[in-house]
This record gives C-alpha cells, sequence and structure tokens, in this order.
C-alpha cells in the first residue's frame, strides 16, 4: 500500500476523527489517542460533536495532536476512522477530508457512503468486527485504535499506557482485551504516515476540559460556595466541582432554577464568602436582573457561561460565541461590570481565577464568556503554574463610626463589612442607596453613586492581561475567546509565508481598554474582526466604543461549524483585493 | 461585666418606615424586635432578608445585618447566605405577592429544603406597592383592582396548605393586631431548628380598607394545634377560614445544611489532572 501523500496537511499537526453510532466508543478512542500522543511527549485537543440524543443517536470524536501547543481544529483531517456509518452524513460538514485523506473502516460495515468517496480519500479496510469477535470482551473501538495508532505513528507502548489509565475504572479484564483487541488492530497493516510527526521529548502535562479548567480557576481563586442549576453544556463544570468544593470546605448547592442560583451566590457572597455560578445562554438570561442587583448592592459574584448555539433554546449541544451582547448590554440601568472571556482551554484557569478576583476586589459582578468548544473538549496542555493575582475583597474587621458601607472612596471602591462584624451593620441594596446604604431617589445620591460603579471600573489597573498580543504588521486581526486558538494559528502560517500580522485576543471585553487597543491598530491597513455568532456582535461593539478604523471589517461567522484556518486566510485575502 | 440585655427597640434602626399610617406591618416589626430582644439575639449575628414590596422594606428597619433583594428571591438569597454563613440567625421577610407568586417556587424549595431560617409573610392579599393589585391570596371576586375589573377569577392560593405538602415543619400564622401572640409565635419559629413559616395577617389600610373587619373574625384555632400529625395538619388547614391564629404544625424535621470539613489542598485536586 502506497503511503507516500499521507503526509500531515496543516504542517506539524495530525489530526483524526473517529466516528460512531452511540455506545460504539468513539468519544472514548479519542480520548485514549489524545493521551496516548501526550505520553509521546504531543500537547493536543479532543473536539466532540453529538447529536441532541442522551443515549444513542451518533458521536464524532475529533484529535489533532502538535509537538506545539493545539488551540484549534484545522482545515482538513488527515485520518477518518468509520466505527460504522451509521448518520456519517451528520458529521459530513464538521469532518473535512481531502484527497490526502486517509479513511479506516471495516468492510463488514457496508460500502464507503458516496459523499465520503467524491473527496478521493485513500480508503483502508481493516475487519474490526471480525477481530473483535474473536475475543472475549472484543470492542470494535479499540482494533480500529490499533489500526488509528500504526497510521499516526504513535508507538504501542505509549497506546497501552493511555488505554490502562483510560480505562483503569472498568476493571482488569476491560483492559486486556482492549489491549489484545488494539494490537490486533495494530499489525494488521504496518504502514504509518510518512513521515510522521516530529520526535519530542516527554513532558509534564494536564489532560483536562475546558469546563475543568474554568473549575480549578474557579477554586484557585478562592470561590468556596456555588449554587447552580444544570444546563448543558455547562454541567460537567458543576459536577466536577460539587465533590471538589466539599473537600476544600466548601459547597455546591442544586438550586431549583437559574433565578434562584444567582440570588443564592448573592446572598453567600453577602455572607462574605466568594461565590460563583455556571451556566448557559438560557440561565443566564433568567439571572440577569440578580446581576444588577449584585452589582447595585456592590455584592461580588461570578457567572461563568458556557455559550452554546442561540437565542433560546438554540442548538445546546454545539458552540457559538454569540452571547456578547447580552453579556455587554442585558442589564437594565446604567450597570458597567465585568466580562471575560478565556483564550483557550488552558488559558480557562487563568481568566475564571482572574475574573473571581477582581469580582471581589472591585465589588461587582463579573461574567466569564466560555463557550462549549472550551468547555466540552479535552485539552492537553502544558500545567498551568499556580499564580498568585493578589485582588480580594477588602474586608473592614473593626470598622470604627464612620463606617458607611457605600462611601465614596478616593479609588471609588468602598469599605465593606460581613455580617457577624459588630459596628458594621448595614442594609445590602437594589434600590439605589446614599452611602450609608439608606435608599434614595435624590439626583445626587443617584449620580454620586453611578460615577462610583463606574470609576472603579474604569480606573483599575488592568495590567497586561486584558488582551494576548501577538506579532506586528500592517494586518491586523482581533477576536476574542475561544477563536483566539484559530487566528493565532492562521498567523503562524501567514508568518510561515513570510507575511506580517499582528493579532490581538481580548480576553477582558468590559471595560474595553480602548486607549490601548487603539494604540496598537493605529496605522494597520486591515483590521479583520473574527467571531463566531452572525451579526459580528464584538466587531459592533468595537465601532460603537470609536476604536477602529473605516476600513476594519468583519468575519462573523455562526456557529455550530468551528472557524477554520482557511476561512480566516480567504477573508485576509478577499479584504487585501478590496 | 455583663453586657446589658437588650430592649426590643434596641433592635430598631431609626430609619422612618414608609409605610402608611396604620399599616399592619408596624405591628410585625413591634413583635420582630420583641422577638428578638426575648431571645437575647447578637444584632450584628443576625441577618434579615427580603425582596421587594411594602413588607420586604422591613431589613432597614431593623438593627442588624440587611438584605433588600429583588422581586421573589428573598429565599434564594437567604439560603445562600444561611448555606455560607450557618451561624447566623437568618430572619426572611416579605409579602403574599413576593413570596407566593413571583417567589413561588423559591417558597416550594425553601420548605422542601429546610434550612435553619423563619420566613415572615405580611399577608394583606393586595399589592401595596405598585398600587392595589389582587395577589395570589385575594379571593377571586375581589373587584377593586382596574387591572382585574371582574375579580381574578381563580383560586386563592392556600400558604400553609402548600407549605405543609412542600414539607416545611412549621407552620404558624398570626395577626397584626394581636401583637402579643405574634411576638409569641416568631419567637417559636426562630427557635424552630428548620424552615418555619410565619403567615402574619397584616391589613392594607390604603387598598384593602376591608380589612379592618379582620378583627371581627380573627380567632384562634379551635382545634388542638399545634400538632405534629402531618395528616392531622392537612385536614386542620383545610377545614381552616383562613383567619384562625396560632401556631398549625411543628415536628422536627432534618435540616439540611452543607458542613464540609476542609480535608485537603487544592494543589493535591490538581494532580488528577498530570498525566
Amino acid at each position: 500500500m502506497n503511503n507516500e501523500n499521507k503526509v500531515s496537511q496543516t504542517t506539524g499537526s495530525f489530526s483524526v476523527a473517529i466516528t460512531g453510532s452511540g455506545g460504539s466508543g468513539a468519544v472514548t478512542a479519542g480520548r485514549i489517542v489524545l493521551e496516548a500522543a501526550a505520553h509521546c511527549g504531543y500537547q493536543g485537543l479532543m473536539t466532540r460533536s453529538a447529536g441532541p440524543q442522551i443515549r444513542g443517536g451518533e458521536s464524532a470524536a475529533m484529535v489533532r495532536f502538535s509537538a506545539d501547543p493545539v488551540e484549534c481544529m484545522g482545515d482538513c483531517y488527515d485520518l477518518l476512522v468509520a466505527l460504522d456509518w451509521l448518520n456519517i452524513e451528520r458529521f459530513a460538514d464538521e469532518i473535512p477530508l481531502s484527497e490526502k485523506s486517509l479513511i479506516i473502516c471495516d468492510p463488514a460495515a457496508g460500502e464507503v457512503p458516496v459523499q465520503l468517496r467524491s473527496n478521493r480519500a485513500e480508503i483502508r479496510e481493516v475487519p474490526f468486527k471480525v477481530f473483535a469477535s474473536g475475543l472475549p470482551e472484543g470492542r470494535i473501538n479499540m482494533v480500529a485504535l490499533g489500526a488509528m495508532a500504526m497510521v499516526c505513528g504513535l508507538p504501542l507502548e505509549a497506546m497501552e499506557a493511555s488505554v490502562s489509565g483510560v480505562l483503569q475504572s472498568k476493571g482488569e479484564q476491560v483492559v486486556e482485551s482492549a489491549l489484545r483487541a488494539m494490537s490486533l488492530g495494530y499489525n494488521h497493516d504496518r504502514h504509518p504516515v510518512n513521515p510522521p510527526l516530529p520526535q519530542v521529548k516527554k513532558r509534564s502535562v494536564w489532560s483536562i476540559t475546558g469546563n475543568q479548567a474554568c473549575g480549578v480557576g474557579a477554586l484557585r481563586g478562592g470561590v468556596k460556595f456555588v449554587a447552580a442549576y444544570p444546563i448543558t453544556p455547562a454541567s460537567e463544570m458543576l459536577e466536577w466541582l460539587a465533590p471538589r468544593l466539599e473537600k476544600l470546605g466548601g459547597s455546591l448547592l442544586q438550586a431549583e432554577d437559574e433565578l434562584a442560583s444567582i440570588n443564592m451566590i448573592i446572598g453567600a457572597s453577602f455572607g462574605g464568602v466568594p461565590s460563583l455560578t455556571a451556566t448557559s445562554g438560557p440561565g443566564l438570561s433568567l439571572m440577569v436582573e440578580g446581576l444588577g442587583l449584585a452589582l447595585v448592592s456592590e455584592t461580588p459574584v461570578t457567572v461563568v457561561n458556557v455559550m452554546r448555539g442561540g437565542p433560546s433554546t438554540g442548538i445546546p449541544t454545539k458552540s457559538e460565541q454569540a452571547d456578547l451582547d447580552i453579556a455587554l448590554y442585558g442589564l437594565h440601568g446604567d450597570a458597567p461590570h465585568l466580562v471575560f472571556a478565556p483564550l483557550s482551554i488552558r488559558d480557562c484557569v487563568f481568566t475564571t481565577q482572574w475574573a473571581v478576583q477582581l469580582a471581589e476586589h472591585l465589588q461587582t459582578v463579573s461574567l466569564v464568556l466560555s463557550d462549549q468548544s472550551l468547555g466540552q473538549s479535552q485539552a492537553i496542555i502544558e500545567a498551568p503554574a499556580a499564580n498568585a493575582i493578589p485582588w480580594k475583597r477588602a474586608i473592614e474587621t473593626e470598622p470604627d463610626a464612620a463606617f458607611m458601607r457605600y462611601r465614596i472612596t478616593a479609588d471609588k471602591i468602598s469599605p465593606v463589612t460581613l455580617p457577624g462584624t459588630p459596628g458594621g451593620m448595614y442594609t445590602a441594596d437594589g434600590l439605589e442607596h446614599n452611602e450609608r446604604g439608606t435608599p434614595s431617589s435624590m439626583a445626587s445620591d443617584h449620580r454620586e453613586q453611578l460615577n462610583k460603579r463606574l470609576l472603579k471600573l474604569e480606573r483599575f489597573d488592568y495590567g497586561d492581561d486584558w488582551a494576548e498580543i501577538e506579532g506586528d504588521g500592517d494586518d491586523c486581526i482581533i477576536t476574542w475567546g475561544s477563536t483566539a486558538g484559530v487566528v493565532k494559528e492562521v498567523a503562524r502560517l501567514l508568518r510561515q509565508q513570510g507575511r506580517a500580522i499582528r493579532t490581538i485576543s481580548l480576553r477582558l471585553l468590559a471595560p474595553l481598554q480602548r486607549q490601548k487597543l487603539g494604540q496598537l491598530i493605529e496605522g494597520a491597513e486591515r483590521v479583520l474582526v473574527v467571531e463566531q455568532n452572525h451579526a459580528g456582535q464584538l466587531f459592533r461593539y468595537l465601532h460603537a466604543q470609536a476604536v477602529l478604523p473605516e476600513q476594519a471589517e468583519s468575519l462573523a461567522q455562526p456557529g455550530p461549524l468551528p472557524l477554520r484556518p482557511g476561512r480566516i486566510i480567504r477573508a485576509l485575502a478577499d479584504s487585501r483585493v478590496s | 461585666m455583663p453586657v446589658p440585655a437588650l430592649k426590643a427597640k434596641d433592635y430598631k434602626s431609626g430609619i422612618k418606615p414608609v409605610w402608611c399610617p396604620g399599616c399592619g406591618h408596624f405591628a410585625v416589626l413591634a413583635a420582630l424586635t420583641k422577638a428578638m430582644a426575648h431571645l437575647g439575639l447578637v444584632k450584628e449575628d443576625v441577618a434579615v432578608v427580603s425582596g421587594i414590596g411594602c413588607s420586604s422594606r422591613l431589613p432597614a428597619y431593623i438593627d442588624s445585618y440587611g438584605f433588600h433583594g429583588i422581586h421573589g428571591r428573598a429565599l434564594a438569597a437567604a439560603s445562600g447566605l444561611k448555606a455560607a454563613r450557618p451561624e447566623l440567625t437568618v430572619v426572611v421577610a416579605g409579602g403574599d405577592g413576593d413570596g407566593f407568586s413571583i417567589g413561588g417556587n423559591h417558597f416550594l424549595h425553601a420548605c422542601r429544603r429546610n434550612m435553619d431560617m423563619t420566613y415572615i409573610v405580611m399577608d394583606n392579599e393586595v399589592y401595596g406597592m405598585t398600587k392595589g393589585q389582587a395577589s395570589p391570596t385575594t379571593r377571586p371576586t375581589w373587584r377593586n383592582s382596574k387591572m382585574t375589573p371582574h375579580g381574578t377569577g381563580i383560586p386563592r392560593f392556600n400558604p400553609a396548605a402548600i407549605a405543609l405538602a412542600a414539607g416545611a415543619g412549621f407552620i404558624a400564622r398570626g395577626y397584626s393586631g394581636e401583637p402579643s401572640e405574634m411576638t409569641r409565635l416568631l419567637v417559636e419559629a426562630i427557635e424552630y431548628p428548620g424552615f418555619a413559616f410565619v403567615q402574619v395577617l397584616s391589613g392594607c389600610v390604603t387598598y384593602r380598607p376591608d380589612q379592618r373587619g379582620w378583627k371581627e373574625v380573627v380567632h384562634p384555632f379551635i382545634n388542638d394545634v399545634p400538632t405534629e400529625d402531618r395528616i392531622k395538619a392537612a385536614q386542620i388547614i383545610q377545614a381552616d377560614d383562613g383567619k384562625a391564629t396560632g401556631v398549625i404544625y411543628a415536628s422536627p424535621y432534618p435540616v439540611w445544611q452543607p458542613e464540609n470539613e476542609k480535608e485537603t489542598e487544592l494543589a493535591l485536586l490538581e494532580e488528577e489532572f498530570s498525566l
């Protein structure tokens, strides 16, 4: 068999998609490949795709690994492993193949569907079912894994270590038969890709999802109380946090609805305990009135919104960056608050921690806009070092007679006491109030408190973490949140071709660091704003804030398909022509 | 040196209530401060939490920590506070619209959850702050609101029955015209280890002047109350005219409170991700 052409199509990485009907083990197989790659020193990313069914239906795992950090999927898959052909048409859009791709499938599963033949990918047949049925508890996904490992150039030892790790909880018997099945698949047709990925030294890495990484960030930020209502795709963050919060002396309360969860964390935070909730679009919509209460009563809270396709119920299992508008503008009244977006799975740790601690320090609301593509994807990342962020709530433990909860101070951050503190009693209020906290509808009190709540955020020095800035050049791409991964990859590809390009990935969306951003894009010939939504929400926001030059262009692609490097490169080329 | 015992007036903040002269809520405020004095509560260890409405203005009038939140969410905020700070005495105050209409779901689940707190609902069968609309406890034929010119036409919400069905372990009803009984009810409610629900018939002089007639119809329960028997309590509540006062039901239920001892460090937990 001739594999000469099977080079990895996005230089330096290998991309494989595994598809199958529900229960066929596509996602487990994906996880094993991902962690085997980690055992070889690679970093990687696994996204998954599933229909709305709870059980059954179809699922796909997409894995990409490389010697470098992997923060997005490429334009094309090097390898498709089809455990069966059931509902494969639903994934056709999500798994682009080319004539350089290879398809591994079982002849027993039937003909390769027409739409997959049309891309002229090479087909390698492996009798998954025959091999699997010859073994006690033999599973076809494990046979397929072996064949896949051979093609990917992942050594059998690394695969074996990964199988043992991932299947550990299933018992020895399962692991043993998995290893035997895998070895059959591995040895069936010994033709690896040519050339394989460069060898790398094994390093200390984490295997983690974005939802877990937000959980780690929350705990690092000092969160001790979470109240939340289950919602896709945020629930895994809550499920990860619940037992761990307990072990750290905190707790998670499953609330009756999102109205309760936001108000519960406000109550807990009023008690002095750093508090957080996680939700997705519909839940955030329900919480918005509570956010205003937290903001005006100056009770710090953090809400992690794991975005999914919207509006309304939308596409619950798939990703979209379409909640920027509600995050920025959803509250009634003049309601300045903090809005963040993690730029990668690894960055979920830092951004969530930063958001929690800034909410505490500035006594305000932090919204963190993660999304399904971060939350439910598994990544192999360099372990994020513990980050000593200094910010916390400045609590007065011995207030004097002059204590006023909502006093106008020099830095506009009012002194705060906690229940249980003698001499510091006050009533936190969603009603506008004077410096003492007494409800007031006087114009002067309203103006003073509005000013205070705005200026404490505007005047704070957010340092360099407001954005990740890479490169320099006449072309500039601005993006936010999870699409930072693909934008950075585009820049790397273009730089390899000798083109100078600057990327600005916004981590802090509100308050917008207008001046710093303006300086960075000053003089740029082309400015492209890239985001995964339909309306160009960031593009319009930046225009409203008067930071974009006239020639700036928008590349806004709605979910659920991920933005791929080629799409952005094409947009830049078009922009060049105009 | 022993600290001199606080009197009821010491628990008042001195802020002048927004309530109309003659409002029943003044009596509830007085009874609550008397109950606090009777129990010798340490002011700063008390948090009074409320939502929105005339009665929800109460926290600011008590000299303790207070949280005046948004409409219907008082029980949620109070539950979060109690979960985070179990040592505090948490008192929740509000009205019939706040508690039974917009906050109805939280009422059900607070009864179920049975956290140790007291919930006082000042029931005047009307939305006062928005100027006189029908509430869930308004009788269906009350036609004095322009918003429901034919009356609501739907049966009243029965707070005690719903509290019992939802699992509350302490259910009482007081009347603002019987302040000493109300003080006693509030003392018992605060002492009850769990979710204690006290409905107070607290008339609205402005939008429900007819409620002045309550003093003629309010009466003690004729049955043996309080009962510990759920089935008997249900019978009493179903047979009741809604104007009987006293503790109806008091039964020890397991209190829910997250109690977690710190047993590890975050850095150790993070090791689960290392490959």
